[in-house]
């Protein structure tokens, strides 16, 4: 369905210019993963303020769709109990890799960077694998 | 432009908007691109079943976009607007936290069909899914600090 590539594409574009407008104005890297973590316990930076406003604007986002396009939100493929495993393996797992599909797909593979073009291959893999897997019980 | 040091009030407030429109940008791109649908998320991820590539256009037209700006935003080592420096990754070492993290993320990706930014647009939106998906990513991180804080020997 040609719309769905050019809302990806259009999604993406936008994602990469929220990614160069907090480089320019701050000067970091826009990676989700990264920006929540430090700000938890117990190795919280002190630098917030940058940080829970970008959060801020993120889940202002959420809001506004749930309230004009609900839809955009899709409902789970699988039972809450996964999707609490889920989060929790990706919220250690992208401390421990140092980033998720933001800071190493977006800002990372954008500059290049070896790391990030490494994290991003192994975990398309393993996702890849794993969404196989579990499309066969669940 | 103006540093952090010499930022008076309206500097100040003036970076901290648009830190929040960074932010709203980012999540309105998730939404439209179809991130925050964890169908599609697993309908791309799963080669197997009747495959959809179409989300592979949210990372590129990301990267394109981003990659492009990266180098104008650096183009004469210019400062930020709003700091004195840039704060850019340097390492270039591959280590094993490089790799289980990553491959432990893509786990959980594939598991839930959410990354860290969907999950927190989808528990912004109410939805039960992503709120039980975000607490545990939280719970699961703040685990993660503290495991290094065990493996560093319990120093600060």
């Amino acid at each position: 369905m040609p719309s769905s590539w050019l809302f990806a594409l259009a999604g993406g574009s936008m994602i990469g210019a929220a990614g160069a407008l907090l480089l320019l104005t701050h000067g970091r890297i826009a990676g989700i993963s990264g920006v929540l973590g430090s700000l938890l316990p117990p190795t919280a930076v002190r630098d917030r303020g940058w940080r829970v406003a970008f959060l801020g604007g993120l889940l202002a986002a959420g809001v506004v769709a749930a309230a004009f396009a609900p839809a955009a939100v899709g409902a789970s493929v699988r039972s809450l109990p996964l999707v609490i495993v889920a989060g929790a393996i990706v919220g250690f797992g992208t401390r421990l890799g140092s980033g998720c599909t933001s800071g190493h797909g977006v800002c990372g593979l954008s500059r290049f960077s070896l790391r990030s073009m490494v994290a991003v291959v192994t975990f398309m893999t393993t996702g890849a694998i794993t969404a196989w897997l579990a499309g066969g019980w669940s | 432009m103006t540093a952090v040091a010499d930022c008076g009030l309206r500097c100040r407030l003036l970076s901290i908007v648009l830190a929040v429109v960074a932010g709203g940008l980012f999540g309105a791109g998730l939404l439209i691109s179809g991130m925050t649908q964890p169908a599609r998320v697993i309908g791309f991820l799963d080669v197997t079943r009747g495959w959809d590539p179409s989300l592979a256009f949210v990372m590129g037209g990301a990267v394109v976009v981003y990659a492009l700006a990266f180098r104008w935003i650096r183009r004469d080592r210019r400062d930020p607007w709003f700091d004195v420096t840039f704060h850019l990754p340097t390492r270039r070492d591959l280590d094993a936290p490089l790799l289980v993290g990553a491959a432990l993320f893509g786990v959980g990706w594939g598991l839930g069909g959410l990354c860290p930014g969907p999950g927190l647009v989808a528990a912004a939106s109410g939805s039960i899914t992503g709120l039980a998906f975000a607490a545990a990513m939280i719970a699961g991180m703040f685990l993660q600090h503290l495991s290094a804080r065990v493996r560093a020997g319990g120093s600060a």
